[in-house]
């Protein structure tokens, strides 16, 4: 007995735990774009994000003031400078590249005919000589500085300052939408016929429904594109409403119709002697029982359009009126796709919204709403 | 003028005839019940008079009007199915105003029937609750207020009770009994348990592979069945049946010692038929050559499982107590007034 409730408990532990490194493993790499999305572009092209919570040391050189700066001071001829960026502290200081931490911050250096030079612990430097200076170029201090950690939040306000996003903003709601809502009015309906009235060639309908789950969108976006200019829709909304419909109905009907199948034959039986009509029995019943695929589809559907920039640089214009807020950012970014900083904050200003719609949602996909019709459920 | 009228009525699924021809008139008012093993069709029959299941041939008709090819909610009837098929994202109130509601009633007269209905059948507190916060006994209560509230000319009833325990079932069963006495309404029931056929039923029918076997009221069945396949599903324990032969006027059993006289004149000589004996028309008598193989002491009554000289198995109900484990043999009695006698190869009746 006490071996079996031991080996249970130690299982559940170590299922307890393999969960908990798998979301672990899965988490890390949005945290790390949350934390780059803080950090300026040096920070990031320095150090990694996993180092932005200790002080960061660096190593690099400034130039003295040539001799245009040297003012005279008794006997002395003095040039002074400041050899750190602001914010950081000094923490050793050279003069040659082969021994850049030679001197601690305060001491003084000879640098050969009665010349001197110090760096004091402010970062600020010293450097004297009894003859006058002639150097055009100023002579490098190597000085190696700690940074504390630093965030920034003006990555943030770069990206939702930008030009036109708001814009862009409302024209991503504007094809999100309704590219979510007429699919499921559509699959809706066709997974309700497929599902559950009898007609001739039914099964086969299936079949060709689920054979186009298949079909890339990818070589259906040019012929689609050239349709709509023949048919005189061009570029615009009402496109890219009609191609995320075609692209997204597939799958709507496969799942729709494949949980609307799974609902108890009696209940709509029922519903039919009740004398329900078809539309009646779709409306009343099979709608508000099939509320979670419903669901489920429309959190798949909003977060792949909300995303798409393929189809929506295709099928919508480069105009203000029509950029999308994927294209927006995209242009942000830099023509050589650098600025990590960018990419990583829109991407979080970006994940807000489908964020949002799958939280409104998720207690629709969790909860069984089936319960309670039949025995057992 | 009857309730409902099955005129030839058959039945194909592709290929398989499932119900071959069936005749039945139940009278309006009547407690009609379906019963036989499974898979005989009871209850495609009784969804073919819903209308759940298209007629393939003959007529249906409900208080006269010929509802074959009527939609089920034109024909006057409401379901009560077995999985109780409660709308589950409904109240109980809007589960049995559901049907008024898609006919277009006005909504206080709807109102009014529900309240009615839950006062009949008891569900005034649960008036506002789903079905996922009821128990079963409550929610197939719910399912048949909704059939109540229709109004309807024939209740349908499909194996409402199997999915209750044994005693919610005794408890449903005087229930439905009970209703059916205060709405007089024409009532069709199936079931495969015989208890429920024998407790509730005006008449029962008994069907086989798609036919009607006989049709009659419990006791008459009991008393009087017209085939061996009526004997043997009527009854508990089942009727004990032997094997035998008309022999120079009498019927000789290999199982019994004795001979019974040949009373009726379809018992020819040298034909084969079978002895039905009710396991409560044989007496146990001191010593004999039946062995007991078991007994199952209930209390009040014993059934004893005897096996004859013969082979063959016959249980007897005693009030006299046996040893559980069987051992020792007995001998055994009865009125030959008692026995039935069917054919052996037919199974019908010889009277």
């Amino acid at each position: 007995m006490e071996g079996m409730a031991g080996q249970k408990s130690s299982l559940t532990w170590a299922v307890n735990i393999a969960a908990f490194l798998l979301v672990l493993l899965w988490t890390i790499p949005t945290l790390g774009l949350f934390v780059s999305s803080f950090r300026d572009r040096d920070q990031i092209a320095q150090s990694g994000w996993w180092q932005s919570f200790s002080a960061s040391e660096q190593t690099g050189f400034v130039r003295s003031g040539t001799a245009a700066d040297q003012v005279q001071d008794g006997p002395l001829y003095v040039i002074e400078g400041q050899a750190t960026p602001e914010g950081q502290r000094l923490i050793a200081w050279g003069t040659s590249p082969r021994n850049p931490a030679q001197y601690r911050p305060g001491e003084t250096a000879d640098l050969g005919d009665g010349a001197t030079l110090s760096v004091a612990e402010d970062g600020s430097y010293r450097m004297t000589s009894p003859q006058p200076f002639e150097m055009t170029r100023g002579d490098r201090i190597f000085v190696t500085t700690s940074a504390p950690p630093s965030f920034t939040t003006q990555n943030y306000r770069r990206v939702l300052t930008a030009e036109g996003l708001g814009r862009a903003f409302m024209n991503t709601m504007t094809v999100t939408i309704p590219a979510t809502v007429i699919p499921i009015l559509i699959a809706a309906f066709a997974a309700y016929a497929l599902a559950w009235m009898q007609f001739p060639g039914r099964a086969l309908l299936t079949a060709a429904v689920v054979g186009l789950l298949v079909v890339p969108l990818q070589v259906a976006l040019i012929p689609l594109l050239r349709l709509h200019n023949e048919i005189g829709l061009g570029k615009g909304y009402l496109g890219i409403w009609l191609a995320h419909t075609g692209f997204g109905l597939p799958l709507a009907i496969y799942l729709l119709r494949n949980y609307m199948v799974g609902l108890p034959r009696e209940v709509i039986e029922s519903a039919r002697v009740d004398g329900a009509t078809e539309f009646q029995i779709f409306r009343r019943i099979i709608l508000p029982l099939s509320f979670p695929a419903l669901a489920s589809f429309a959190i798949f559907q909003f977060l792949w359009v909300w995303n798409d920039l393929l189809v929506a640089t295709v099928f919508l214009g480069n105009t203000r009126e029509q950029l999308v807020m994927t294209g927006l950012l995209r242009e942000l970014m830099g023509s050589r796709g650098g600025e990590w900083e960018i990419l990583a904050t829109s991407a979080f200003i970006s994940i807000a919204v489908p964020l949002l719609v799958f939280f409104a949602m998720q207690k629709y996909l969790v909860r069984g709403l089936l319960a309670g019709s039949v025995k057992g459920g | 003028m009857s309730g409902v009228q099955l005129n030839r009525v058959t039945k194909d699924f592709g290929p398989v005839r499932v119900i071959h021809g069936v005749d039945l008139a139940v009278e309006q008012g009547e407690f009609c019940v379906f019963v036989g093993p499974s898979g005989c069709g009871k209850s495609t029959l009784l969804r073919m008079i819903a209308g759940l299941e298209e007629t393939t041939g003959g007529q249906i008709l409900i208080e006269g009007q010929d509802v074959t090819d009527a939609e089920p909610a034109d024909r006057g009837v409401a379901m009560v199915f077995q999985t109780y098929a409660l709308y589950p994202h409904m109240t109980v109130a809007q589960n049995m105003g559901f049907g008024l509601k898609m006919n277009g009633h006005p909504k206080a007269e709807i109102a009014a029937k529900v309240a009615e209905a839950a006062r009949i059948l008891k569900l005034e507190p649960l008036l506002d609750r789903k079905p996922a916060a009821l128990s079963g006994g409550q929610r197939q209560r719910v399912a048949i207020g909704r059939a109540i509230v229709r109004g309807p000319k024939v209740f349908l009833f499909d194996e409402p009770l199997s999915n209750l325990d044994a005693e919610l079932r005794v408890e449903m069963r005087a229930e439905i009994a009970r209703l059916h006495r205060e709405l007089g309404a024409t009532m069709i029931y199936v079931t495969h348990d015989q208890v429920e056929a024998m407790t509730m039923a005006d008449k029962i029918v008994v069907l086989r592979a798609g036919r009607i076997e006989q049709v009659g009221a419990p006791m008459d069945l009991y008393d009087d069945p017209d085939n061996r396949f009526v004997a043997g599903f009527i009854g508990s324990p089942a009727m004990n049946f032997v094997k035998a032969r008309v022999q120079g006027g009498q019927v000789v059993s290999p199982a019994f010692a004795a001979t019974l006289p040949a009373a009726s004149p379809a018992l020819t000589e040298g034909r084969t038929v079978e002895i039905g004996l009710r396991p409560d028309a044989l007496r146990l008598s001191g010593d004999g050559p039946f062995q007991v193989e078991l007994a199952e002491n209930l209390g009040g009554t014993t059934f004893a499982h005897l096996r004859a000289p013969s082979g063959e198995k016959l249980i007897v109900q005693t009030g006299q107590r046996l040893d559980p484990a069987g051992g020792g043999s007995l001998g055994l009695s009865f009125d030959p007034a008692d026995a039935f006698f069917f054919d052996a190869e037919t199974g019908q009746r010889l009277r």
